[in-house]
């Protein structure tokens, strides 16, 4: 029995960062699916939208505002213009220009991009690690048996029920809204899109913003339920949810989430079995292996080479 | 030579080539045509080792060779061009002819790290082989150049050299026509024919110039939408209902 | 100005703003156990403004000012010369190399003890980058966890020192080698995947390495590190005060001169420089000979490569296994003039600086990595201040160079082999 109520735990765990990897997931594999570069800054704009949401927290309540919905509604608003804005700027910068040349060109760019918003925070910030109050406290505890106890915290279910509200919001949003009709086609064909009038440059940069966006709500919540952020932070969630994204099969939006909550629960798993200090190397582990052996993911297309 | 049997390509619920069979003897041109989309250059993807195909078999000098990597096809001795030409266009002329040779080398790192005579001997055998074929087929002049920097009839004939110093048995040129203007198609049949007369090569062409293929095929393989259309020598092909049908139809 | 320019430069300005002022602007401080926000200086509110006005005044005039800037005369007086030829400019490039090397033999004599520490240190990047540049650069294999054959370099002779007493000279071959497997190893079912993605999975395989590292506390000391490793001896000779193992002789008695600390500072030197010009010449030989002209095929041209015979595995097998070679060289050199290692130096970010400096360096190009080498290791520590801007600087450079010049400062002229006619 207890073994159960302590999976059960795990995989509760496990589901609850899965869901947060999947909203930085979707980042990657919208851009990807279509201009086909590995976004490597993204992880820092998550970072950003930690820390954008954390200084409006702090604010907000320095200024006497105490109704939590509404600081963590504005706190996440801020972050999701702060982020957006950054999403959107390093596109403009960083890979517009070098869009279409080799392949490495466009990920050497954004590795530089990524090094230096992490520096630019770190440098406004400082590099220690600052505290994320714990606004959202308790939870409900079930099923206890002798020493272990079995909870499902309010922090949890918040991020469950956000990032279900999220990704509802996005798949309306492609599969109904004008803009996601042309995101869906230039990610077929971008030549085409363009030749019949639809307006390349925009859609990419609606790609990043709305992906920018996602990572932001990501950022308020897997701050708020680490409880602490540094400049840091982003790097490897970064890296994390980029292993989400190839898992689901990149350029696809359930795989992202599909592949978030795979790659959650076998982390959560691991540190639950093994050690958390291994956590990491099991997602590596995992994004090497899927690369090898399925490099189109679970829900991806495949390719053909051309020749 | 080389037999193809019953070759099928599948892409995920496409179809690409279904049934395709043809035969190459020693010494013998044989051209594929077809419209454009025919499957013809899937063939020759199977043939060159880059697509596994999803049924029949390829039979080089008696053995089975389908599905076996492409760089091991063409240490066999079938070498192929492409359709767009692939050449090293940062390399100079001559270094694309080396690199052609990189087996024939047989490099022994250490032995070049010390620069034994047995290695300079054989980088200078190299060299010559490259000049004799720059020089056949008139690049001799530009062997220094960049290879990007050519006109483009230059880098056809250069992408024929460069397969030509592997010294292959079966020489696979895909549409070499293309973009070429008359006199230089005809320089280009002229070379194709003394490939075959001089150097005992057979070749597989894939080509839309009829006159090019009229004038040096042995023997003529027609596809279509991925399946065998007919088979035979230029004079059968020329009377055949259904190639006429097949060609009129399209245009 | 058209009404449209106007409003996309006003949105830039925004954007602007709203990237610089809640992260810039507004500081979070701990207090205790509280947080609080504290505003920036009034400086920085300043700059920020400026910025923004910068970021305007551009968008909206940005087509004079791009025409301006054409119509300036070019700066760089090189740009309308002829290419040099190939023949002069091998020359040149070996006589400066040459005036480096010669000018590094005397460096140590005539600088201070802490200088000479710091060349060894470029020396050590300076073999780091040439590695990297044979896989990056010639290869065309961007490897994100290059680091990890460093850190097998380090710890092979770190652990090979603290269990059986190996010395400098026999553990700097093994640690080469060994790192030179595991590149193979960890290369050779990776190696098929396409660029991006290669680029990944080796940032994941240095991760895991480090991880490993910081966790296998039983072996490796895990984040506390392995001390006590042993320097360089030289014929027996030892450079410290007293002898430490038997057998040995120490350097000052042997030659009758007073113990300097700097001898064995000057030694490492001697030996960095000497590794990293074998380093350099064993490269420059590689690229002239078959498995060079592999690499740069390979890279040019996939298809038409393996249409050729060249197998995709073994060709980029072999530059990633002797990239992987040269790290373990210099980590072991690294290891020896630290004293002590631990999984610290052998972060990601140590990773992306040799890559900054093969990006910098004109990929391909031995002389211009050399030469970033040095800027990149040497300019933080002249301007104090500048080395905290130092990683900003690098990655903003990292940008700039793929957007400028992605062929480098110093672009790659490969040397050709020419063929001379025969009449």
């Amino acid at each position: 029995m207890q073994d159960l109520l302590y999976f059960s735990q795990q995989l509760i765990n496990g589901l609850t960062i899965g869901s947060a990897y999947a909203l930085i997931a979707i980042g990657y594999t919208m851009v990807y699916g279509i201009i086909g570069m590995i976004n490597f800054a993204h992880g820092e704009i998550y970072m950003i939208g930690a820390y954008t949401a954390l200084i409006a927290i702090t604010g907000l309540t320095a200024l006497g505002l105490a109704w939590l919905p509404l600081i963590l509604v504005v706190a996440l608003l801020c972050a999701m213009l702060v982020s957006s804005s950054m999403g959107w700027a390093v596109e403009r910068v960083a890979y517009r220009p070098v869009r279409g040349r080799h392949r490495l060109i466009p990920l050497i760019s954004a590795i530089g991009m990524s090094i230096f918003l992490q520096n630019y925070v770190h440098l406004a910030q400082g590099s220690r690690n600052v505290g994320f109050p714990a606004l959202i406290e308790g939870g409900f505890n079930f099923g206890s048996d002798g020493n272990f106890q079995m909870s499902l915290s309010y922090m949890q279910i918040t991020i469950f029920v956000t990032t279900l509200i999220c990704m509802t919001a996005l798949s309306l949003f492609i599969s109904r809204s004008r803009t996601g009709r042309a995101c869906r086609a230039v990610s077929q064909d971008l030549g085409m899109a363009s030749l019949l009038g639809i307006d390349t440059n925009r859609i990419i940069s609606a790609t990043f913003i709305i992906g920018a966006a996602l990572a932001a709500v990501a950022g308020l919540l897997l701050g708020m339920y680490y409880g602490s952020i540094d400049p840091l932070f982003g790097f490897i969630a970064g890296l994390k949810a980029f292993t989400a994204a190839v898992l689901g099969g990149i350029g696809s939006i359930p795989g992202a989430m599909l592949g978030g909550l795979i790659l959650g629960v076998a982390e959560s798993m691991t540190s639950g079995y093994l050690s958390g200090e291994y956590k990491d190397v099991v997602s590596f582990g995992l994004l090497i292996l899927i690369l090898l052996f399925k490099p189109t993911g679970l829900l991806g297309k495949p390719e053909v080479e051309k020749i | 030579m080389l037999e193809v049997q019953n070759l099928s390509m599948r892409f995920g619920g496409l179809l690409a080539v279904d049934g395709v069979s043809l035969d190459v003897q020693e010494r013998e041109i044989v051209s594929i045509i077809g419209p454009n989309g025919a499957g013809k250059t899937t063939v020759f993807n199977c043939m060159s080792g880059f697509y596994k195909p999803s049924g029949g078999k390829i039979l080089f000098e008696g053995k089975e060779v389908q599905g076996t990597p492409d760089y091991k096809i063409s240490r066999l001795g079938m070498v192929r061009t492409f359709q767009h030409v692939r050449l090293f266009t940062q390399m100079s002329v001559v270094e694309n002819l080396l690199v052609a040779q990189h087996r024939h080398l047989n490099t022994n790192m250490l032995a070049g790290l010390l620069g034994t005579p047995d290695y300079k001997k054989r980088e200078q055998k190299a060299l010559d082989r490259a000049a004799y074929w720059l020089e056949r087929v008139g690049l001799l002049d530009l062997a220094n150049r960049d290879a990007g920097n050519l006109a483009y009839g230059q880098q056809r004939r250069l992408e024929i050299a460069r397969c030509m110093v592997t010294e292959p048995k079966l020489l696979m040129l895909d549409e070499p026509a293309a973009g070429l203007n008359p006199a230089e198609t005809k320089e280009l049949n002229q070379l194709i024919v003394s490939l075959k007369e001089d150097y005992n090569v057979s070749v597989v062409l894939i080509e839309h110039d009829m006159s090019l293929v009229m004038d040096i095929s042995d023997r003529i393989n027609v596809i279509n939408q991925g399946r065998p259309l007919a088979s035979g020598t230029p004079e059968e092909i020329r009377q055949n209902d259904d190639v006429i049908k097949a060609y009129l139809g399209e245009a | 100005m058209a009404a449209n320019n106007f409003r996309h430069a006003l949105f830039c300005a925004v954007v602007t703003l709203i990237i610089s002022i809640p992260i810039l602007g507004l500081n979070l401080e701990a207090k205790g156990i509280n947080i609080i926000l504290t505003g920036a200086k009034t400086s920085t509110y300043v700059a920020i403004v400026l910025a923004a006005v910068a970021v305007f005044v551009f968008q909206a005039y940005r087509d004079s000012i791009m025409g301006l800037l054409g119509k300036l005369p070019n700066f760089n007086p090189l740009a309308d010369k002829e290419p040099m030829e190939q023949s002069k400019r091998v020359k040149l490039e070996s006589w400066i190399l040459t005036g480096i090397v010669v000018l590094a033999l005397f460096w140590p004599f005539v600088v201070s003890r802490g200088s000479v520490d710091l060349a060894t240190l470029v020396l050590i990047y300076v073999m780091l980058a040439l590695g990297l540049n044979v896989v990056v650069g010639l290869a065309g294999l961007l490897d994100l966890g290059y680091v990890a054959f460093y850190a097998v370099g380090a710890y092979t002779f770190a652990l090979l020192s603290q269990y059986t007493g190996i010395s400098f000279w026999m553990a700097l071959p093994i640690g080469a080698l060994l790192a030179g497997l595991t590149g193979m190893i960890l290369g050779f079912p990776v190696l098929r995947l396409r660029g991006d993605y290669l680029a990944i999975v080796t940032l994941g395989f240095g991760e895991i390495i480090r991880i490993l590292l910081n966790n296998w506390t039983t072996l490796t000391g895990g984040p506390n590190g392995i001390g006590g490793i042993p320097e360089p001896t030289l014929f027996g000779m030892e450079f410290g005060r007293r002898v430490k193992e038997e057998g040995n002789t120490s350097f000052h008695e042997t030659f009758g001169i007073a113990y300097s600390g700097e001898h064995k500072v000057i030694f490492l030197y001697l030996i960095a420089l000497v590794l990293a010009v074998i380093t350099a010449l064993i490269i420059r030989r590689f690229m002239r000979m078959p498995v060079g002209r592999a690499w740069e095929a390979l890279r040019e041209d996939e298809i038409a490569a393996r249409s050729l015979g060249l197998s995709r595995t073994a060709v980029k097998l072999s530059a990633f296994t002797i990239g992987a070679f040269f790290a373990g060289f210099a980590g072991t050199v690294f290891a020896s003039k630290q004293g002590f290692i631990s999984p610290e130096s052998f972060v990601f970010l140590e990773s992306a600086i040799i890559l900054a400096i093969v990006v910098l360096g004109g990929m391909g190009s031995q002389l211009g990595v050399i030469l970033a080498a040095i800027a990149v290791t040497i300019l933080p520590e002249l301007a104090r201040e500048f080395s905290e801007y130092r990683m900003l600087i690098f990655g903003a450079a990292m940008v700039l160079m793929m957007v400028w010049r992605p062929q480098g400062l110093l672009p790659m002229r490969r040397i050709h082999i020419t063929l001379n006619k025969q009449e």
